[in-house]
C-alpha cells in the first residue's frame, strides 16, 4: 500500500488546484468542449477577468447531462457559482432540484428564436438540429423529415443513441414533435435507413466524414465549420419543410453563487459581446446575445428553418423515459 | 510491498496477497458502498432494473461475448503454437510486440480502423460489392462486433498462450524431437496440457472484456438491438444518475460472468509442474514441410488481422498535420500525463498481480472479476463517497491510477501465472530444503524466472492504461487530460484529422512502451 499512498501524495501535490491569492474567484462548472483550447472558454475567461479583475476558474465535466448530475450530487455544498452548459431538455429537471437561483439580470440582450421567458436560466447560444449530408455522395437530399423517414433505404444515415447523446435525444424529440403518436411508426420506417446508432455525436460524425454514410444527424451550423475552417462547401445541411428542432444552451446561478457578487456580473457579461463574439466560431452555435463582431458570411448561407420546433421542458422531463422506451422497441425489432 | 510475496509458495496465504486482495476489495467495495448508500435514498430504480428489455440485453451480452471468445481463443491457440514452434524467424519479436498494441487503442479508433477495411466505404468495399453483386452493406451488425472483438482479443490471447508455452521445459522438446514425435502427438502430450491449464484464465479474460464492451457494440452493432449491460450501466450512472439501478445491473453482470467463468474453470486443468531443472537451454525444432506451411499460414493470418486495421490507422494518421500536433502544448501535456499515469498504473498492476499469483490460484481468480465492474461504477461510487470529505479534483489522478491498475491487474496476472506456477513447482521443495527464502529467494530464484513475464505484464498493463478513459466521467478531467482524452476532444469538435493523428501517435507510444518493457525483461542469455 505504500506505493499507492506515495503516488496519491505525489498526485495530490501535482494536481493541487491553483490557489488564488488575493483575487476574488468565480467558479464556473461547464462541459469539456467549452474549455478546450479552441473552445470559447479561454477567450471568455480572458475577457471577463480583464473586466472584473477577478480569477475565473472553469471546472469541466463531460457534457450537459454529466454537469447536472455533478451539481445534483454535490447538492447545496457545490463549489460552483455558475453552471454553464445545460440545455432546454434539462432545465425542468434542474429547476426541480432546487439548487438554482433566479438570475435577476436584465434580459434585454437575450435573443433566441421564439423568445425567452425563464427567470432562472439565461441562454448563451442556440442551434438547430439538422441532417447534414455529403454533396458528393447525395445529389438530392431529403427536403422534409417525411422524405427522410420514407426515403431510399440504400441511402444511409448515422444517428446517435438518445440514451447517451444530446443530438440523439434531439432527433427523438424532433420526430415526436412532427409525428406525435405516430412517432413509433416513423421510427420503424426510418430504421431501414439507419446505418448504425453511435453512443455520441463524435463517433457518428467521424463515420460520416469517413464516407461510411452520406447523412448524419448534426446541427445546421455544422457546415459553417467546414466552410470557414476547412474552406469547403462539401458538407451541407438539408432544410426540412416541417421545421427544425431547437436546442438552447443556458447557464444559471447556483444557490451558492447567489452570494458571490461576481456570479451575477458574469451572467450579465455572458449576454454581451465580450462573451457572445466568441461563440459562433468556437462553439459553432448561434449567439444568443448581443454581438459586436458581425457573423462570418458563411453563417448567412446556413439553412434557415421554416419553423422552430421545441417541446416544453416539463413535457420532455415527464415523458423522456416513455419516449426512449418507445424508440427502443421500434428500433430493436 | 513485493519483497516477501514469493513466500506465497507456502500453503498459508501470504500477507502481500491478502494486502493486494484487500486493496482491490477496498476500491471495489468502497465504490459499491457509496452507490448503495446513495441509491438507498431512491431505490425504485433497483426494482425496475431487470425488465424484459434488460433480459434481452443480458442475453445478447452473453451471446456476443461467448461467440467473440470462441472466435478469438481457438485461432489464438494455433497462432501461439505456431509462434512457439518457430522461435527464431525474422520479424517474430516485432509481431509479438504488435500484438500488444490493439489493447492500447481506444475502442472508437479500432472501430474506425476496421471500418477503413470492411466498411461501406472501406478499402475492400468495391471487391466485396463485385463478389456479392450488390452494394456492400459494410460489416455493421453482429459480424462487425465479432470482428472488432477478435481484432482486440486474438492477439492478446495468442501472446498469453505463447507465454504459457514458454514454460515447457526445453528438455521435453528435446526428448520429443529425439523420439521423433509427430506434431499431433507433441500437441497432445506436451502443448495441450500447458495450453489447457492456461485456457480458463485466457478465455475468462477475453470473455470478460467482451461482456463489458460498449463503444464497439454500439458503433458497429447497427442499432439498439445490439446493446450490452455495460451500456445500460453507463446510462444509469451518467445520464439518469440512478445508482440503485446501476448497482443491480452491475451485480447482474458480475453474476452472469461468474457462472460462465465457473464453467470455463471446469474445462481447464491444474498443471502438475515439472520439478526438474532444465538442462537444455534451447528449443529443438523439427517441423515438417506441411507443418511449416500451416504454421506460416496461422501467423500470417493473425498478422493480417492485426496489421490491416493498424495500417489503416497509420494511413489516416499520416494525413494529419503531425508536425504541428506534436508541438502543441496540449499534446505535450497530455503525453506526459498519459505516460506518468500509465507507468504508475502498470507498476501497481504488476505488483498486485505478483502478490496475488503468489497467494494462489483461487485468490487470484476471484480478484479478476473486477474486470466486469465498469470503471464508471468505481469512479461514480468513490465520487459519491469522497465528495463531502475531500477535494475530488485532487483525488482524480490517484483514482485513475488505482482503477487502471486494478483493471489491468487481471492481464498482468495471466502473463505472470504460468511462469510463476512452473517455477514454483520446480523450486519450492528445493528452496524449502535449502532454507532459501525472503529476499534471497526473490533475487536468486524467482526474479530470473519471472523477469520476462513481468515485463509482459507491465507491457499489457501500460498499454491498457494508456487507452483508458472511463473512470473520470464525473470527477472532471482537467487534471487528468490524457492522450485518448485529447483524441476524443478533437473528435468532438470536428477535428477528425487531428484525432486520426493522435491515434497514430498513441499507437506509436504504446509500441515504444512495449519496446522499453521488453528491454527490461530481456534475459542475459538471449
Amino acid at each position: 500500500m505504500r506505493i499507492f499512498s506515495l503516488l496519491l501524495t505525489a498526485f495530490s501535490l501535482l494536481a493541487a488546484p491553483h490557489v488564488a491569492a488575493a483575487k476574488d474567484t468565480l467558479t464556473v462548472y461547464t462541459y469539456e468542449s467549452f474549455t478546450a483550447e479552441w473552445g470559447p472558454g479561454p477567450q471568455v475567461e480572458k475577457a471577463f477577468e480583464a473586466e472584473c479583475g477577478c480569477d475565473v476558474k472553469f471546472v469541466a465535466v463531460a457534457d450537459g447531462v454529466a454537469l447536472l448530475n455533478r451539481v445534483k450530487l454535490e447538492g447545496k455544498a457545490t463549489k460552483a457559482d455558475i453552471v454553464l452548459g445545460l440545455d432546454t431538455n434539462l432545465t425542468a429537471e434542474a429547476k426541480a432540484s432546487g439548487l438554482f437561483a433566479p438570475s435577476g439580470i436584465d434580459m434585454a440582450n437575450v435573443n433566441v428564436p421564439g423568445g425567452w421567458a425563464d427567470d432562472t436560466f439565461v441562454p448563451f447560444d442556440y442551434g438547430y438540429f439538422a441532417v447534414v449530408y455529403d454533396t458528393q455522395a447525395l445529389k438530392t437530399p431529403p427536403a422534409s423529415l417525411k422524405e427522410l423517414v420514407e426515403g431510399d433505404p440504400e441511402q444511409k444515415i448515422v444517428i446517435q443513441d438518445p440514451r447517451t447523446s444530446t443530438p440523439g435525444l434531439g432527433l427523438l424529440l424532433w420526430v415526436k414533435a412532427v409525428y406525435g403518436d405516430k412517432a413509433a411508426d416513423a421510427w420503424k420506417l426510418l430504421r431501414r435507413r439507419v446505418l448504425t446508432v453511435t453512443p455520441g455525436w463524435s463517433e457518428s460524425y467521424g463515420l460520416f466524414t469517413k464516407g461510411e454514410a452520406p447523412m448524419v444527424l448534426s446541427y445546421t451550423t455544422s457546415p459553417a465549420y467546414h466552410m470557414i475552417s476547412e474552406k469547403t462547401d462539401r458538407y451541407q445541411a438539408a432544410a426540412f419543410a416541417e421545421g427544425h428542432y431547437l436546442e438552447v444552451e443556458v447557464a444559471a446561478l447556483t444557490v451558492n453563487g447567489e452570494k458571490n457578487p461576481l456570479a451575477k456580473k458574469f451572467l450579465a457579461f455572458m449576454t454581451g459581446p465580450g462573451f457572445q463574439d466568441a461563440i459562433p466560431e468556437t462553439n459553432w452555435m448561434f449567439p444568443a446575445g448581443r454581438i459586436d463582431k458581425p457573423l462570418d458570411p458563411a453563417f448567412d448561407r446556413l439553412v434557415k428553418p421554416a419553423r422552430t420546433l421545441l417541446l416544453p421542458s416539463e413535457e420532455v422531463a415527464a415523458n423522456r423515459k416513455a419516449w426512449v422506451d418507445e424508440w427502443l422497441s421500434a428500433m430493436s425489432k | 510491498m513485493t519483497t516477501r510475496s514469493t513466500a506465497g509458495a507456502a500453503p498459508a496465504t501470504p500477507l502481500p496477497g491478502l494486502a493486494a486482495l484487500g486493496f482491490v476489495g477496498l476500491v471495489v467495495g468502497g465504490a459499491f458502498a457509496g452507490l448503495i448508500a446513495e441509491g438507498a435514498r431512491d431505490p425504485q430504480g433497483a426494482a425496475a432494473a431487470l425488465d424484459g428489455y434488460m433480459l434481452r440485453v443480458a442475453g445478447f451480452t452473453l451471446f456476443q461475448a461467448a461467440a467473440s471468445t470462441v472466435l478469438s481463443v481457438v485461432p489464438a491457440i494455433a497462432v501461439a503454437r505456431a509462434l512457439s514452434r518457430h522461435p527464431r524467424f525474422f520479424g517474430r519479436s516485432l509481431i509479438l510486440k504488435l500484438f500488444a498494441v490493439p489493447l492500447a487503442l481506444p475502442a472508437i479508433v479500432a472501430a474506425m480502423g476496421i471500418l477503413s477495411l470492411f466498411g461501406r466505404a472501406g478499402w475492400f468495399a468495391a471487391a466485396f460489392s463485385a463478389m456479392t453483386g450488390g452494394t456492400w452493406p459494410g460489416i455493421y451488425g453482429l459480424s462487425g462486433i465479432l470482428l472488432a472483438h477478435v481484432f482486440f482479443n486474438l492477439p492478446l490471447a495468442a501472446r498469453l498462450f505463447a507465454e504459457a508455452l514458454e514454460t515447457v521445459p526445453a528438455d521435453q522438446w528435446r526428448l520429443s524431437s529425439q523420439l521423433g514425435m509427430r506434431a499431433g502427438i507433441v500437441f497432445r502430450l506436451i502443448e495441450w496440457p500447458v495450453l489447457r491449464a492456461a485456457l480458463p484464465g485466457v478465455a475468462g479474460l477475453v470473455f470478460m472484456l467482451c461482456v463489458t464492451s460498449f463503444t464497439i457494440v454500439l458503433t458497429l452493432g447497427g442499432g439498439p438491438a445490439a446493446s450490452t449491460l455495460e451500456v445500460a450501466i453507463y446510462q444509469a450512472l451518467r445520464f439518469d444518475f440512478d445508482p440503485a439501478r446501476a448497482v443491480v445491473l452491475t451485480l447482474a453482470q458480475v453474476a452472469l460472468t461468474l457462472i460462465v467463468v465457473a464453467f470455463l474453470v471446469r474445462i481447464g486443468a491444474n498443471l502438475s509442474g515439472d520439478a526438474n531443472l532444465a538442462v537444455t537451454n534451447r528449443r529443438y525444432m523439427a517441423a515438417s514441410g506441411s507443418e511449416r506451411v500451416f504454421d506460416g499460414f496461422c501467423i500470417a493470418a493473425a498478422l493480417l488481422l492485426v496489421a490491416g486495421p493498424m495500417a489503416a490507422i497509420v494511413a489516416a494518421g499520416l494525413e494529419a498535420d503531425l508536425w504541428r500536433l506534436v508541438r502543441e502544448a496540449s499534446f505535450l501535456r497530455a503525453t506526459a500525463t498519459s505516460l506518468v499515469l500509465a507507468t504508475a498504473s502498470a507498476t501497481l498492476a504488476a505488483a498486485l498481480a505478483w502478490s496475488l499469483t503468489a497467494a494462489g490460484r483461487r485468490l487470484a481468480g476471484s480478484a479478476s472479476f473486477v474486470l466486469v465492474v465498469p470503471p464508471i461504477v468505481i469512479g461514480a461510487g468513490w465520487f459519491v463517497l469522497l465528495r463531502t470529505v475531500a477535494d475530488v479534483f485532487a483525488i482524480a489522478p490517484a483514482m485513475v491510477v488505482a482503477v487502471n491498475a486494478i483493471m489491468a491487474m487481471p492481464f498482468a496476472l495471466r502473463a505472470i501465472r504460468p511462469a510463476h506456477d512452473a517455477a514454483a513447482a520446480r523450486h519450492d521443495r528445493l528452496c524449502a530444503a535449502l532454507g532459501i527464502g525472503g529476499w534471497n529467494r526473490l533475487r536468486l530464484i524467482d526474479w530470473p524466472a519471472l523477469r520476462r513475464p513481468l515485463a509482459t505484464a507491465l507491457t499489457f498493463a501500460a498499454a491498457l492504461s494508456l487507452g483508458d478513459l472511463g473512470v473520470i466521467a464525473l470527477f472532471g478531467s482537467d487534471t487528468v487530460k490524457t492522450l485518448p482524452y485529447l483524441l476524443y476532444e478533437r473528435m468532438g469538435s470536428y477535428r477528425t484529422a487531428d484525432a486520426a493523428g493522435l491515434a497514430l501517435l498513441l499507437g506509436a507510444f504504446c509500441l515504444l512502451l512495449i519496446l522499453a518493457a521488453d528491454r527490461l525483461g530481456r534475459t542475459e542469455d538471449t
